[in-house]
């Protein structure tokens, strides 16, 4: 019996314990709320268009250009990029294709200077080109740039003539060889199609970041390069990026720093 | 020269449904094999995301090629006023839109979605080469109807020469699209060349020709007609000529690319260490397909029909070879994301594509020939396409 009051008393310290402890973690909660909102409001008002001020009901606008910026000199592993996107956009469900034929729509690429011996990696998606030689050679337009810069498939629309994987400089699509099942809500995939990563065109209309740049633990800066006080903007401006193959001039909205 | 006369192949014999058998056999096991592969996916073939386009457009662009070389002998009647070659336009303007049938059938059955064929003809990116491919094609088709029609039709022979000109214009803004459409590729430093458009002319006007050779001389053994050495030396030094041109722009178009440092890879890889490609460009292109057929045309052998038409099937071989060097060797080579660096990655950077054909795709190719050589076959028993005689007393304009 004594024993069992000890008992009930250590529980009650204990839902004492529970409850300050909960008590003090809203506590915190709400007094970083408190003094984070205006820091945020403040941020949103520096920010005239961020992210979450886009939605799907507005539709695409040519005033804003998506693009990413890719720091390739932080030690991140890439890898976890590849996942993210793979989960997100229900990738590697293929059964019977070869390994050459499966979609990819981000891949690590590592790079070594012959002269130097200097070697580094970095992912390749999609550039976003804003002249998209795809978008250019696509006969039926399935292949597009939408308003805000990304380009992405009409999956129906494409009739599979593969000539924008021809005329892509990156690499960066992929064909379906097979008949697909369990394809994710968001990105209806289907054999005899061509497709290629959208920049996570779902998550950006609902005011998220791609699953890519939510992954790099900040390696990757997603936001708009038409406005200039906008993230990746000043870290354009301010420390450079360079575009791959920028010789072919066709302006990708995907930058890297440290290439 | 006599009079000209026409007459349709006799249909109703042992011969006819032999020749009709066989090609309907190949064509319908080139199109069970585009069944196989679209019912599957492409993964049956040796396609990949590195060897975009495989076989099946080896033969079809083959063949879209020939055939606007195939309407050259008509050309040369119509818009050039060679009365040689007045009797063999019927026969040059069929052979073009059979060439064309049986090349855009496999174009089309290798698509990821042939079902879509509607959407490739209702909606249209007028900035892509394709899309006016499309016209130029189904233009091609009507006009050189319009063509034979007017050739075919006494009331309308009139007109014949005009409706020649347009075909002979429309063939060569064709075969330049169809160039072109390797030529638009800024990335992949085989084919950022501006002579892929006027080599693949020159390659169409040797593929057609080679190809009208060996139906003609084909046709005229079978239906047991007489075919005289006039026409046909004339056609076999025509021949020779196309092949040697060919030659010459395969030749500029390696010495230029040579000339710029970076295409210089590229080159190196197709005639040095490009393997399978090298093979075939030095093997079956040059040797096989050029230096042998020009030997055997201007040789000792040149009035001899059987190497007449060996190297007419050498030609086509060799053009197969041209092409497949082209097209998939051109792929197989790595584009360059980092100039001047090592690259690689899971998907294939920095390393050259492997790819082999699968029997489907050969299947499906040779099908395309299929579809060709069964139109022939009905079109020369259903209208007047041959002329009953070719032998030099009619053939020749300065018989007596």
């Amino acid at each position: 019996m004594t024993i069992n009051i000890e008992n009930e008393k250590q529980q009650d310290t204990a839902a004492e314990v529970e409850s300050s402890r909960r008590n003090f973690i809203f506590g915190s909660v709400a007094a970083a709320g408190l003094s984070v909102a205006p820091g945020v409001m403040l941020y949103q008002t520096a920010n005239a268009r961020s992210l979450s001020d886009f939605s799907l009901k507005d539709g695409a606008s040519s005033k804003v250009r998506w693009g990413m910026l890719v720091d390739t000199s932080k030690q991140v592993d890439w890898n976890k990029c590849v996942e993210a996107c793979n989960k997100e956009h229900g990738l590697g469900n293929e059964t019977n294709s070869r390994d050459d034929q499966k979609t990819q729509y981000i891949r690590v690429v590592d790079v070594t200077n012959k002269g130097t011996g200097h070697s580094m990696s970095l992912p390749v998606m999609c550039q976003h080109c804003e002249n998209a030689p795809c978008v250019d050679v696509c006969p039926t337009g399935a292949s597009m740039k939408r308003a805000d810069g990304i380009v992405l498939v009409d999956r129906h629309r494409c009739i599979g003539c593969r000539y924008c994987m021809m005329a892509c400089p990156y690499k960066a699509r992929s064909f379906v060889h097979e008949v697909l099942t369990d394809q994710t809500e968001n990105t209806p995939r289907g054999k005899g199609c061509v497709e290629s990563c959208n920049m996570c065109v779902n998550r950006i209309d609902n005011g998220q970041e791609p699953a890519c740049v939510e992954a790099s633990d900040g390696a990757i800066v997603f936001g708009d390069l038409n406005d200039p006080n906008s993230t990746i903007s000043t870290l354009l401006k301010e420390h450079g990026g360079k575009q791959i193959r920028a010789d072919l001039k066709l302006n990708p909205g995907v930058h890297y720093q440290g290439i | 020269m006599k009079k000209l006369h026409f007459l349709e192949v006799e249909g109703n014999t042992k011969g006819f449904y032999t020749f009709l058998g066989l090609f309907g056999l190949i064509s319908v096991i080139g199109m069970l094999a585009a069944y196989y592969m679209e019912h599957n996916g492409h993964w049956v073939t040796g396609m990949n995301n590195q060897i975009i386009w495989g076989t099946p457009h080896v033969f079809a662009i083959f063949l879209i090629v020939a055939a606007s070389g195939a309407l050259n002998v008509a050309s040369i009647s119509s818009v050039f006023a060679k009365t040689a070659y007045k009797p063999l336009a019927r026969l040059s303007g069929m052979l073009a839109l059979a060439l064309l049938s049986g090349g855009l059938m496999v174009l089309l059955l290798d698509l990821g979605r042939p079902d879509r064929l509607i959407v490739a003809m209702t909606k249209f990116n007028f900035v892509s080469i394709f899309t006016w491919n499309i016209f130029l094609y189904t233009g091609f088709m009507g006009i050189v109807g319009i063509y034979l029609w007017t050739m075919m039709d006494r009331p309308y022979n009139n007109l014949t020469k005009k409706a020649g000109m347009a075909a002979f214009i429309w063939r060569l803004v064709l075969t330049t699209g169809t160039g072109s459409i390797f030529g638009f590729l800024i990335a992949r430093e085989a084919y950022d060349s501006a002579l892929l458009a006027p080599m693949f002319i020159i390659m169409s006007f040797s593929f057609g020709l080679a190809f009208f050779m060996l139906v003609l001389i084909g046709s005229y053994k079978y239906t047991q007609r007489d075919l005289g050495d006039y026409i046909v030396n004339r056609l076999k030094n025509l021949l020779g000529v196309f092949v040697a041109a060919v030659l010459y722009f395969v030749l500029v178009y390696h010495v230029t690319n040579l000339y710029s440092a970076d295409h210089r890879g590229i080159t190196a890889f197709i005639l040095t260490d490009g393997g399978i490609y090298t093979f075939l460009f030095w093997v079956v292109q040059i040797v096989l397909g050029s230096l042998v057929p020009l030997g055997l045309l201007y040789g000792p052998t040149g009035n001899n029909r059987t190497m007449i038409g060996l190297a007419s099937v050498l030609i086509i071989i060799g053009g197969m070879a041209q092409l497949y060097v082209i097209i998939i060797g051109g792929q197989a080579y790595p584009m360059h994301l980092f100039p001047g660096m090592e690259v690689s990655s899971s998907f294939y950077d920095g390393v050259v594509a492997s790819y082999s054909p699968s029997l489907p795709e050969v299947l499906l190719g040779l099908g395309g020939f299929g579809v060709t050589l069964l139109l022939v076959t009905v079109a020369v028993a259903a209208l007047k396409f041959l002329p009953a005689s070719l032998a030099d007393a009619v053939a020749d304009p300065h018989s007596k």
